[in-house]
């Protein structure tokens, strides 16, 4: 057995004009997992993943997929990879069969295996019903899904989503994780671009963090939380309470200092295991401190780069940081998933 | 604000040893397309321009309308200033309208093309291991059904108006069939125009520069011995002239001159050329 990286890449650099949108990024992907490249809008996460698929040129630095240089030999990187990007990259006036039949012919599939192969890949993706319609009538989700059916017709053991869930529902999201992870078992290695840590959190074995075109972090999803705390308990005091003694509480309890707002009596606490809540709960009740509203929020990703880099990802170095924002309310689709699982 | 528990974070996932061995899949690997593969994906890709038309009728409009209006604009505009009247004016025309038509359906060649390449679906043709000609040859090869239909309604609408070729059938039929390659080969350097503008808009801008001076610097609607010398001389080596005049021997005569062989080398040198140009044209913009 190999053990050989899917993706290898030293020093890899893009420009574009006076902009490097990859800055020196090294990179490397072992096959069999999920690799989360997690980053803001703009960060340089899809140049990069376009830089690995062949799709751009590679200005400096070097990448290998499973041993094979990108830059020297893209022919041959293109048969070994799949890729499905941001925007669905399917025919937009052909229907679902059609499309995946084409993308078959393309790659050297006999008219009767390429049509065999995308009806067993239109059931599998729940398109089946689908398969003589027009994309144009399509919805977001079953484009993804027909896209990330197209990257898979000839099984190329690594495949690349650029953002795979951007702009789908709570519940289509979690079909297309359910997705992601059938790939990698059946033997796949992963490579993912997202924006929410939450995603990479449910996905990824291994995270890479991007800021500005260069890498500021690397490690398990677990490991990149820890830097900010697990999750956050956020006390809203009933108008009245007693601030002081309520933050001496939390103190006493978790020996750690909240975050406070005391404009609108807010407390945000920092927690290592979430189970602490009901302790700070108790003990605020104890001593007779009235709440108005209680929550507990995971990290969000805005929260990780102020730990990691300093400045929010709003770019731009003074960027509201943790402190000053609620978390969960900035990052529209975290908040979508609490409230999901709140169901 | 809602009121939330979060749940611990899921246990990472135990991984069975992957099933797909990435060596092997290595060792298949091809360095590069071969003649076999180049000619399915350019077919495939032909299939798909085809089905997009028939899906976007609209494509034909200017295939199917061009010829009808312009045959009988010139005809009835035209015809007695330059050749006493309509009737001995068609003859003249209707093969200078043929190539009139055939150009302008190259120019939609290279827009569509620059409209097809902004779209995602390219991104995709350029993700697959195929080969880079086939993007660019298969849409042309489903524009040959545009330029017979162009071609064939301009016969069809000189017949109308009472133009009666003397070469019969089959000197038509050659004249169609001259045509038809001809466009194909110089739809070439507008599919280069396509690969190297940044926009539909400006292939078009550019084409229609490239496509007003051909076409009427040229003995495609009037006798060529009644401009200035200089002109004259520019329309005889004019391309478009060597299709025309080819063109008129063959329907209005029947007989296959020389004119059709420099029609045809004019053409090959267009595709010698601008192939190879417009391939890595489309490299380039990975």
């Amino acid at each position: 057995m190999t053990t050989m990286p899917a993706v290898q890449a030293g020093g890899l650099v893009k420009r574009f004009g006076d902009v490097r949108a990859v800055d020196q990024i090294d990179l490397e992907v072992r096959h069999g997992e999920i690799f989360g490249v997690l980053g803001p809008n703009g960060a340089g996460k899809t140049t990069m993943l376009k830089m690995l698929a062949t799709l751009l040129s590679i200005d400096g630095g070097r990448a290998e997929i499973f041993g094979v240089d990108v830059a020297a030999e893209p022919h041959r990187v293109r048969q070994l990879i799949g890729v499905t990007g941001q925007y669905a990259s399917v025919d937009e006036d052909l229907t679902a069969a059609e499309n995946l039949w084409l993308f078959g012919r393309l790659q050297g599939l006999r008219s009767a295996d390429a049509r065999a192969t995308a009806r067993r890949l239109l059931e599998q993706f729940g398109l089946g019903e689908a398969a003589e319609r027009r994309i144009s009538a399509f919805s977001g989700g079953m484009r993804r899904r027909l896209d990330l059916a197209a990257s898979l017709i000839t099984r190329p053991p690594l495949i690349f989503l650029d953002e795979p869930t951007t702009g789908l529902d709570p519940r289509t999201r979690g079909q297309m994780w359910d997705t992601i992870r059938e790939l990698v078992d059946d033997g796949c290695t992963v490579l993912l671009t997202t924006q929410y840590l939450d995603e990479a959190d449910q996905l990824a074995d291994r995270v890479c963090v991007i800021d500005h075109g260069r890498k500021v972090a690397e490690g398990t999803p677990d490991e990149l939380k820890t830097q900010v705390g697990d999750s956050t308990l956020q006390l809203q005091l009933a108008p009245g309470a007693d601030q002081a003694l309520a933050r001496a509480v939390v103190r006493r309890v978790l020996g750690e200092e909240p975050v406070t707002t005391p404009e609108s009596g807010r407390l945000n606490v920092p927690l290592d295991v979430a189970d602490r809540a009901a302790d700070v709960l108790i003990a605020l009740r104890e001593a007779a401190v009235a709440i108005a509203s209680v929550s507990v929020a995971k990290p969000t990703l805005d929260e990780v780069f102020f730990a990691l880099t300093g400045h929010g990802t709003a770019a731009g170095p003074d960027a509201g940081g943790p402190a000053g924002t609620v978390p969960g309310q900035d990052t529209p689709s975290l908040d979508d998933t609490t409230t999901e699982r709140a169901r | 604000m809602n009121t939330v528990l979060a749940e611990p974070t899921a246990a990472r996932r135990p991984r069975s040893a992957p099933a797909t061995d990435p060596a092997a899949a290595v060792a298949r690997t091809r360095a590069r397309p071969g003649v076999g593969g180049t000619l399915t994906q350019t077919f495939a890709m032909a299939w798909r321009a085809l089905k997009k038309m028939r899906r976007n009728p609209e494509q034909f409009f200017d295939v199917a309308l061009q010829p009808l209006l312009f045959t009988a604009m010139f005809a009835y505009v035209f015809g007695g200033a330059i050749s006493g009247d309509v009737h001995s004016y068609l003859p003249l025309l209707i093969p200078g309208i043929v190539a009139q038509t055939v150009l302008t359906t190259c120019m939609a060649t290279g827009t569509q093309l620059r409209e097809d390449m902004d779209k995602g679906v390219f991104d995709r043709f350029r993700s697959l291991p195929m080969s880079r000609i086939a993007p660019l040859a298969g849409p042309m090869i489903a524009d040959l059904v545009r330029y017979l239909i162009g071609a064939s309604l301009t016969y069809l609408m000189g017949l109308i108006l009472g133009y009666r070729p003397g070469g019969g059938v089959l000197g038509v039929l050659g004249a169609i069939l001259l045509a038809v390659l001809t466009g194909w080969a110089i739809a070439w350097a507008f599919t280069w125009i396509g690969t190297v503008a940044r926009s539909a808009r400006g292939v078009q801008g550019i084409s229609m520069m490239i496509l007003f001076p051909l076409t009427f610097l040229s003995n495609a609607f009037v006798p060529s011995r009644t401009m200035p010398g200089w002109l004259e001389t520019f329309t005889k080596v004019n391309p478009v002239s060597h299709l025309v005049s080819a063109s008129r021997d063959l329907a209005n005569n029947g007989v296959l001159t020389g004119q059709v062989g420099w029609t045809l080398l004019t053409g090959l040198a267009v595709v010698v050329i601008f192939m190879p140009l417009s391939v890595a044209s489309y490299k380039r913009h990975l």
